[in-house]
């Protein structure tokens, strides 16, 4: 035991600061070394195997949406792809009006996307740099927030919308979810210790107002941090159901409302709704191939000191 | 005029202007007091869209709720509520089914957090090796974040079909017979938990792999210098330092769990979805929602539900702050 335990750790007493292809993030990410041993073959053998769990439901997606549903249903079912998928995402199209479906995705999640950003950064400022009165417990009110769930205020929700006459209209999935606690908590963190108070007491000499402090000197700084924040929500605005699903309706859905409406017809054909299912994750999943590495970052920066 | 329409550059040539003009006193007056409301003021301004938003589609809708759970309103006519009291609460405590929708929650909330948040801290206690590649691991293992629950639910419930599944093919391999996941109590809360499991292992293995990176070396080097082994030092300097954060990840999988809608609703589709199963076997509370609100529209119930769920997540909330302070002291 004592014989085999110095060993191990020593590698890390060499190097206190080893960055193994870590998130390339600035200083200020820069975690502690932690318990860096090298992975040894059980290590990698296990991640491999958790990797082909986490793929494996994403690849039969792809296999079943390109089969007939016979094929894909068969006592042994296929193992690789194959001809049909343009066939199968035609007849989705046409059956889930899948082509407004995508557009309203777009709208919504870019637009959720956009003013999540814009309110976000600026609150997450305010609450990181700015003095006022309140501010302890209007942060804690805000972080309180992330604890209510959505099914709370779902009834009183759709009735307030049909009186606005947004009943059924992207509006109604837009507005409630302009602004997250999750992200003006996201950019607080960042901004306490990205944004240096000299930068700030500078451009106050310099005669600039507080909106032009936010312009010139807190939007460029906030910029990395931003990014992260915007390829989150996006996920989350493109992956939501629950709302969608009720204030919604089949003539003008999201792509997941579609998807959930073609699952709950009567006799649905499992490769259609599979090739719905992939044409809903395919852009989602170019994104992660994309920004892989800023997200997981992204996820671990916003999780320290939670 | 040049100060008062702000141009690119006004932000360097704003003071100038003011020492041009030093006679102008009344003029100064003006922009400090501007200054000290646009000091005052500003914070408060960037911080109301969020209170607005919040108030207006979170907690006025919250409260309402409450308001709305003592009347009767249809989905046909939204806009005619007729007072009942206490009716709505009388009908679903009364109904087996919301109270089996109830332990249905709580037990696919059980079956699928435990797993769930052990799986993540060993898979990230892997990840925090130092690895090859370690980037395209952990994107790996996030890619199943990337999926939406609708996604992810229609998938799996192609694997867990009956006949020709994925999953029933698998286990004829080694020799089991077909299991008929959904129409099972227990089969079928264990496909939707892995579901849950699989769509959010990864995220919370890579929270946990940030906090342990955030663990300070020198208490590793003084466990060994001890001679404390690997799994001592596991256990008694990685577990404790992440002890916020795993209470972190049990708050937000519980509230998630408590939350859970699309899963058992695409499970088997169609009509089945609406009620969790024919025997409600995997109905859980958001789908008991949704099914007196939206499927039979009857509003006044679902609203009562609401409240029913605030409730529970109270009690839970409370339970996790005792379970937190006896950990705590028992801890010392």
């Amino acid at each position: 035991m004592t014989m085999t335990s110095p060993t191990p750790t020593a590698p890390a007493k060499l190097a206190p600061t080893p960055k193994s292809g870590g998130p390339s993030r600035p200083s200020r990410f820069r975690m502690g070394a932690g318990q860096q041993l090298k992975g040894g073959p059980f290590a990698y053998a296990a991640l491999a195997v958790v990797g082909f769990g986490s793929l494996l439901p994403l690849y039969w997606t792809l296999v079943a949406a390109s089969r007939t549903q016979d094929e894909v249903l068969a006592s042994t079912p296929p193992f690789f792809p194959g001809g049909k998928l343009i066939e199968n995402i035609q007849t989705a199209w046409e059956q889930a009006n899948l082509g407004k479906a995508i557009v309203n995705s777009i709208i919504v999640s870019s637009s959720i996307t956009l003013a999540t950003l814009f309110f976000c950064t600026l609150a997450g400022y305010a609450f990181a740099k700015m003095r006022f009165r309140g501010r302890g417990w209007l942060m804690t009110a805000v972080i309180a927030t992330l604890t209510i769930p959505p099914q709370l205020s779902v009834v009183p929700l759709f009735m307030m919308m049909s009186g606005l006459g947004w009943g059924g209209q992207l509006e109604s999935v837009i507005f409630p979810t302009l602004v997250s606690a999750f992200g003006v908590f996201f950019m607080r963190q960042y901004l306490i210790e990205a944004l240096p108070y000299e930068l700030i007491e500078a451009a106050k000499v310099d005669g600039a107002n507080n909106f032009r402090i936010v312009r010139s000197v807190v939007l460029p700084v906030a910029r990395p941090a931003m990014m992260v924040l915007g390829m989150l929500t996006f996920v989350q605005a493109w992956n939501d159901f629950f709302w969608p699903y009720l204030a919604l309706n089949q003539q003008n859905p999201t792509l997941q409302v579609a998807l959930g409406q073609l699952s709950a017809s009567y006799t649905p054909d499992q490769s259609i709704v599979m090739a719905g299912a992939l044409i809903s994750t395919l852009p989602l999943l170019v994104v992660f191939v994309l920004f892989g590495k800023k997200i997981v970052g992204g996820i671990m920066s916003g999780a320290v000191k939670g | 005029m040049a100060t008062s329409t702000p141009t690119r550059d006004a932000y360097a040539k704003a003071p100038r202007p003011s020492k041009k003009e030093p006679t102008d006193e009344r003029r100064q007056l003006w922009r400090s007091r501007l200054w000290r409301f646009d000091d005052k003021a500003s914070p408060y301004a960037y911080i109301a869209p969020f209170f607005l938003i919040f108030g207006a589609f979170g907690l006025y809708p919250l409260l309402y709720t409450g308001w709305i759970a003592l009347h009767r309103v249809s989905m046909t006519g939204l806009d005619s509520m007729e007072w009942v009291g206490w009716e709505n609460f009388d009908k679903i405590l009364h109904d087996p089914e919301f109270w089996t929708s109830v332990s249905n929650t709580f037990l696919i909330g059980v079956i699928s957090t435990v797993p769930q948040l052990l799986m993540a801290l060993g898979l990230a206690h892997l990840l925090n090796y130092r690895l090859r590649a370690s980037t395209f691991w952990r994107t790996i293992i996030l890619t199943p974040y990337a999926t939406s629950v609708a996604s992810a639910a229609l998938v799996f419930a192609l694997v867990f079909r009956a006949d020709g599944g994925l999953l029933n093919w698998t286990l004829g391999l080694v020799g089991f017979d077909p299991v008929n996941w959904a129409n099972g109590h227990w089969t079928s809360k264990l496909a939707i938990s892995v579901i849950v499991i699989w769509r959010w292992t990864g995220y919370n293995a890579l929270i946990y792999l940030a906090a342990m990176q955030a663990v300070p070396n020198d208490l590793y080097e003084a466990a060994s210098l001890d001679g404390a082994s690997r799994w001592q030092q596991f256990r008694k300097v990685t577990i404790p330092s992440l002890r916020p954060t795993i209470l972190f990840t049990i708050v937000i999988s519980t509230i998630g769990s408590m939350q859970l809608f699309g899963e058992p609703l695409l499970l088997e589709g169609g009509a089945l979805g609406a009620t969790g199963g024919n025997e409600n076997q995997y109905e859980t509370l958001s789908i008991y929602l949704y099914n007196y609100g939206w499927n039979l529209g009857h509003l006044g119930p679902a609203a009562a539900v609401a409240w029913a769920m605030l409730a529970l997540l109270l009690l839970i909330a409370a339970a996790n702050w005792i379970v937190g302070r006896f950990v705590r002291t028992s801890a010392v």
